[in-house]
């Protein structure tokens, strides 16, 4: 008996193993440099003084910061809501089609979230083009029949940005919706329809306090998801003035690749850090609460 | 796809239109603007692949025509001759392959641990696998990149793949998999005296069979289309990824957008042609890794 509690042992540990040496070598380990390089003044590659706090006062101060900050702020409030309601209303207008017509929807819906970010932001940056953009023709309308770069443009940027970002990852959103549609009894539809209830009224009374749940786990998903925004807004941005529409994962690649200031990044880095882990533990007390009812 | 089956349906939904009366009108227009809509979300990723195939005199024209007058792959030949993209594709493939294959094997093995095995540390690794759930990646990217300096990884493919290796979800996914296979598989196999790792390779993992496939369709993809970490890791021309390269290096002879839009859809075709053929399996593991049954 003794013998086989040690061989469970041993074999768990072979298991655990790599686990073990992934995790600790790749996520604890550069957790923990991450938290004591943000103390001192190093470069990226290297060693500096220790100084304290005085980066995070320094960080905290700093104009740029503040930019990366609002704009994030900016840009999720862009891409979180519009594009879970978006995904709601599209996920009840799929879950209303039957058999191939459903799966041919569904599949134009959700096929941009599987591309890769740089096609997205190729096919988009073609589409926007100034000189021979598709959209353009669209843009003179408003803009008395001139062109205008959409990205080039501060205060269009983000909006843009924003605009590919729902376009791109609402398949996740959808997917996740019918799902939860799925899950709503149709008995409850059918006695509603008995009341003669019209589509808004089951949509107020039925389907929206019953797909909750899956909205407020869609919310969270995204909003912590869109606090991380590094790729499209970089790619966007190359060859403009990308001070201008800085996102907080670009303030710290600034910092660290850009400017060889590895103690600032990693500061930088570690209020990001706190604010996403303060969000998610909100997001688990959401769910939870969700799993209490 | 049979040919009757078709016919068969459409009688059966204008069967049943007719039959609600005139709610149906509001159904059918519904039905119309969904589809018009989806059209409208394809739209762009057709744009794309009708533009890499035009000759690049039309492309700049203005006509803007939805279908090609002539299709040519001059586009795919030029990319293909004057960039690295052959270089990138076999790093890609290499990197995400590898990616794949490590956390399939290091996650259904430490799964397998935690749901069948009892052992000291446990409550460690549950800690860990959470607090991992918790930390964005993309704030530990400086010492990632200190952490490849070190080791000399920087522009090689163990440097772009050691910080991939890390997903959580897989873990917690095959945790509740192998929680709910029957106990007495086990036990019938170890009357048997078979081992552990016996089991897990020729019971637990067979069984779920069709996880293991989801959870490595989605890895790869995931793996496939990572931007950041490669972007960083793989700053030489030849150690780029795909995603990387065609952002990254650019090529400024003549007309660009056709060669771009070839470039894009040479970089999507393989996870676009993995969702189309998987699907069922694709959806399947969105929905398990957002811990929503579907």
């Amino acid at each position: 008996m003794l013998r086989d509690k040690r061989q469970e042992y041993l074999v768990a540990l072979l298991l655990v193993g790599p686990f073990v040496l992934i995790y600790g070598g790749l996520f604890v380990w550069p957790t923990i440099q991450m938290a004591m390089l943000s103390f001192t003044k190093a470069p990226l590659i290297g060693s500096g003084d220790w100084v304290g706090w005085d980066n995070y006062v320094k960080i905290l101060s700093h104009k740029l910061f503040h930019s990366a900050f609002w704009n994030t702020a900016y840009f999720v409030v862009l891409t979180v809501i519009p594009s879970t309601l978006v995904s709601l209303v599209i996920a009840m207008a799929v879950n209303r089609l039957k058999g191939p017509v459903q799966g041919f929807v569904l599949a134009c819906f959700f096929l941009p979230y599987i591309l890769p970010v740089s096609v997205v932001f190729l096919t988009w940056n073609w589409i926007i083009d100034v000189q021979y953009g598709l959209v353009q023709g669209l843009v003179a309308l408003f803009n008395g029949g001139k062109p205008i770069s959409l990205t080039r443009t501060i205060p269009l940027f983000m909006p843009t940005v924003a605009f590919v970002t729902v376009w791109w990852t609402m398949g996740f959103n959808i997917l996740l919706f019918i799902a939860g549609l799925r899950n709503i009894s149709p008995e409850i539809y059918e006695a509603a329809a008995l009341d003669s209830a019209g589509r808004w009224r089951q949509f107020q009374r039925i389907t929206w306090p019953l797909i909750w749940p899956v909205t407020a786990l869609v919310l969270t998903i995204q909003l912590i998801a869109q606090l991380k925004i590094f790729d499209q807004v970089y790619l966007f941005s190359i060859g403009g003035r990308q001070d201008a529409t800085i996102t907080l994962v670009q303030y710290v690649y600034k910092l660290a690749f850009q400017q060889n200031k590895g103690g600032e990044a990693a500061t930088a880095a570690m209020l990001l850090f706190g604010m996403i882990i303060i969000l998610s533990v909100l997001q688990y007390q959401v769910l939870r609460a969700r799993g209490e009812k | 796809m049979s040919a009757e089956a078709i016919p068969n349906r459409d009688t059966m939904v204008s069967a049943r239109s007719r039959g609600d009366g005139p709610i149906d009108m509001i159904g059918l227009a519904l039905t119309v603007i969904t589809l018009l809509v989806a059209l409208a979300s394809f739209f762009p990723i057709y744009w794309a692949v009708i533009t890499s195939i035009k000759p690049d005199g039309e492309v700049i024209s203005g006509s803007n025509s939805l279908i090609p007058n002539r299709v040519v792959f001059d586009s795919y030949i030029h990319i293909w001759n004057n960039t690295n993209i052959g270089i990138w594709y076999i790093n890609s493939m290499v990197t995400s392959l590898i990616i794949t294959a490590l956390v399939i094997v290091s996650s259904a093995g430490c799964a397998y641990a935690l749901s069948q095995l009892d052992f000291p540390g446990r409550r460690v690794i549950y800690v860990l696998i959470l607090a991992c759930f918790m930390v964005p990646m993309q704030a530990l990217i400086v010492n990632h990149f200190v952490l490849m300096a070190q080791f000399k990884l920087l522009n090689t493919w163990a440097g772009i793949i050691l910080p991939q290796l890390i997903v959580p979800v897989v873990i917690i996914v095959y945790k509740q998999f192998f929680d709910s296979v029957p106990k007495e598989f086990r036990e019938a196999a170890q009357m048997d005296s078979a081992g552990h790792l016996k089991i897990l390779f020729r019971i637990y993992l067979p069984m779920n069979w069709g996880v293991t496939a989801a959870l490595a369709i989605i890895t790869f993809i995931g793996a496939w289309n990572s931007f950041l970490w490669p972007f960083l890791a793989a700053t030489g021309e030849a150690t780029m990824t795909v995603p990387v390269g065609i952002t990254q290096v650019k090529d400024a002879y003549g007309i660009v957008y056709g060669k771009l839009m070839a470039s894009a859809v040479v970089a999507g075709l393989p996870v676009a042609v993995l969702y189309l053929i998987f699907q069922k399996r694709v959806t399947q593991a969105i929905m398990l890794s957002a811990g929503v049954k579907g």
